[in-house]
């Protein structure tokens, strides 16, 4: 089934932990991780989702993986929602959704020679019969650009990249439709970062690929992705195409990572007006009252300690929560 | 005179069948009140060098060669007893990980007064008032409450700021600062480099800013030492290392990075391959085997230094790679 839709859709998704304490580990409390964010990520496209660390980034992602439960909200792929899948639905969802990791080291198993790493998943959804799964993991490799040869490697004696590289092939041995990349080249040295930046660009083009990039480097996301969606404790704070997103920020902690991000070019820096980013960010267990950004926002005034804005439209495509730039809405 | 100058640094570990070369020649000097980056991903040896110009390497690892000249004394000669003299008291170090660099069962107080009772004498309640001091220059608020906790209780960004009020305890005329924001989010990243920049042009403290950020040099340093597979390669002002890029790794690297300056289908042009293994030892170059414009003799012989306006390279072909980076620019 291939719809015209969206390929994946999350529609106001909340996602919580429980606070434990004591010696009874009772729930005194809990922190709202992700707290009512939508977006849709088209098919064919690339779509990231930037913030600090406890921002929910990488909460969001688990939840497509559904390796975190939501509380509330749903999440659809190719128009079903994954939370009313049946089994053999939610199989078929598995091997059509694939993740890469941040650390290629701790994702791989480090007993397992690089053939059976990525021979396994072929076997056990079945893909293919034993004797062709030899020659489908030399494909994988070479696609990913390494030599047939690895295949007898373990992740302990390949480089950072080349792990990096066999993580991927592994994510696309399930001919996966979406790729979720969960700060996939943070780990890399420069000069490594940008052959797998290259590498998931070209095998997006090849392929089709669909990617939910998770990043906190902005410049790194801006070039991978089409639309990006920053996020603040739990929030959506800004959402637009990576072009006006970054060219015409409206949200004041957008403008804040932006600036905080130096570019190499040192006449450009000595020429740029900074105004840094006083304080960090709160912790999401006990969050500010109204917009949660209030406190470190220069812009803030009395409405934004009382009210959070909500996410509303300030140009097609293009949206922030802010009472200030934006034409927020309340949050509900 | 100079305040840091290090000469043909090399750095040997030793291994079962004899020692092995990490670093075979670093050379870089700094000033007093200026920012020196050094650049290089990891295995180039960047934080070997820095440790040991604090005579802190490890077990195993020793000086081979070269010359580290502080503020005219020569580091090598110095006796333990006399490099621990300095260390904390004229040459600081702040590093990678505040929470794996702070002892965390000694609270704040102790941990920023020990160097100022230690190396400055200072009585406790000297110490206490001075640290009162130290914590609201870094940015920290309620110092008072700060002083009785214990690193668990701060935050990532403020053990940086403790880090950096411990560096700074003992009036340093040096600090050698080691990837000093790469675990912190990026808006604290920029608070926190700041901080250390403006610091140490108030105080007029010698600055080595270690680091893999080509942006962060740009921002903060007035001169740059590349360094790849152990050995410095290229030398000069952030100016004229951004402009004028001369070794080819340098140049890659620039090509490397998605920037935001530039319009987002920017390509990049990343090095191939990846850095040596830096025990394995081969002759010639350490870049040649990743290099597009290696010739004979990168594979044979490793290359001099050429020197042309204060810009120093190590490349058999910086002339011709020079001048080749001009012609695509123009």
């Amino acid at each position: 089934m291939t719809g015209a839709g969206p390929l994946l859709q999350v529609e106001d998704l909340h996602v919580s932990f429980p606070i434990r304490k004591g010696l009874l580990q009772r729930v005194v409390g809990e922190v709202k991780a992700v707290n009512g964010v939508s977006f849709s990520v088209p098919r064919g496209s690339a779509f990231g989702l930037v913030g600090e660390s406890g921002c929910g980034k990488t909460t969001v992602a688990r939840a497509v993986l559904q390796l975190v439960e939501a509380d509330a909200g749903a999440i659809r792929f190719d128009g079903e929602d994954i939370a009313q899948m049946n089994a053999p639905a939610l199989q078929r969802f598995r091997s059509r959704v694939q993740a890469v990791f941040q650390d290629p080291f701790s994702s791989l198993n480090p007993r397992m020679t690089v053939g059976r790493i990525l021979g396994e998943p072929l076997r056990v959804h079945r893909l293919m019969p034993a004797s062709g799964i030899r020659a489908e993991v030399a494909r994988l490799l070479d696609i990913c650009g390494l030599p047939a040869g690895f295949a007898e490697l373990y992740p302990h004696e390949m480089s950072g990249g080349q792990r990096q590289r066999v993580g991927i092939a592994r994510a696309l041995a399930m001919k996966p439709e979406l790729i979720v990349c969960d700060e996939a080249v943070s780990a890399l040295d420069v000069s490594i970062q940008a052959q797998i930046i290259n590498l998931l660009e070209e095998l997006q083009k090849e392929l089709g690929l669909t990617y939910l990039f998770i990043g906190h480097d902005l410049s790194v996301v801006r070039h991978l992705c089409d639309e990006v969606a920053v996020m603040y404790l739990g929030r959506i704070a800004e959402h637009a195409p990576s072009d006006p997103l970054f060219a015409s920020p409206r949200h004041p902690y957008t403008q804040a990572l932006i600036d905080a991000v130096p570019n190499p070019d040192p006449d450009y820096e000595a020429g740029r007006e900074i105004v840094p980013l006083e304080g960090e960010v709160p912790s999401p267990a006990n969050p500010p009252s109204g917009c949660y950004f209030h406190p470190r926002c220069p812009l803030a005034t009395e409405r934004c300690r009382r009210e959070a804005p909500g996410l509303a439209p300030v140009e097609p495509g293009h949206s922030a929560a802010c009472w200030e730039t934006g034409m927020a809405l309340p949050a509900e | 005179m100079t305040l840091l100058r290090v000469e043909n640094l090399a750095i040997d570990v030793a291994r079962e069948g004899g020692a092995r070369r990490l670093v075979h020649d670093a050379h870089f000097s700094v000033d007093r009140g200026e920012t020196l980056a050094i650049v290089g991903e990891s295995g180039s040896g960047k934080s070997l060098t820095a440790l040991a110009v604090m005579g802190l390497l490890d077990e195993g690892l020793k000086v081979a060669g070269g010359r580290m000249v502080f503020d005219g004394q020569d580091l090598g000669a110095l006796t333990p007893r006399q490099h621990n003299d300095l260390r904390g008291s004229r040459i600081a170090m702040i590093f990678q990980e505040p929470m794996t660099s702070l002892n965390p069962v000694r609270s704040i107080e102790r941990q920023l007064t020990e160097g100022m009772r230690l190396k400055n004498k200072l009585s406790r309640r000297a110490a206490r008032a001075r640290a009162l001091e130290l914590l609201a220059e870094v940015g920290i608020s309620d110092p008072e409450r700060r002083l009785k906790q214990f690193p668990h209780q701060l935050s990532g960004g403020m053990r940086q700021r403790v880090m950096i009020a411990i560096a700074l305890s003992c009036e340093p005329e040096l600090i050698l600062a080691d990837e000093p924001t790469t675990a912190l989010d990026v808006t604290i990243q920029a608070q926190i480099l700041a901080l250390t920049s403006r610091l140490c042009r108030d105080h007029g403290v010698g600055l080595v800013l270690i680091t893999h950020n080509l942006g962060i040099v740009a921002r903060h340093a007035g001169n740059v030492a590349v360094m790849y597979g152990g050995r410095v390669v290229e030398r000069a002002t952030a100016r004229q290392l951004y402009r004028d890029p001369r070794h080819p790794y340098t140049q890659g690297l620039l090509a490397s990075v998605p920037r935001l300056d530039l319009p987002r289908d920017t390509p990049l042009r990343p090095v191939p391959g990846a850095p040596p293994d830096p025990t394995v030892a081969f002759p010639g170059c350490r870049f040649h085997p990743r290099c597009a414009k290696a010739t004979d003799i990168c594979r044979e012989k490793v290359p001099e230094f050429t020197e042309a306006d204060g810009h120093e390279v190590a490349c058999w072909n910086a002339g011709a790679v020079a001048a080749e980076a001009k012609g695509a620019v123009a």
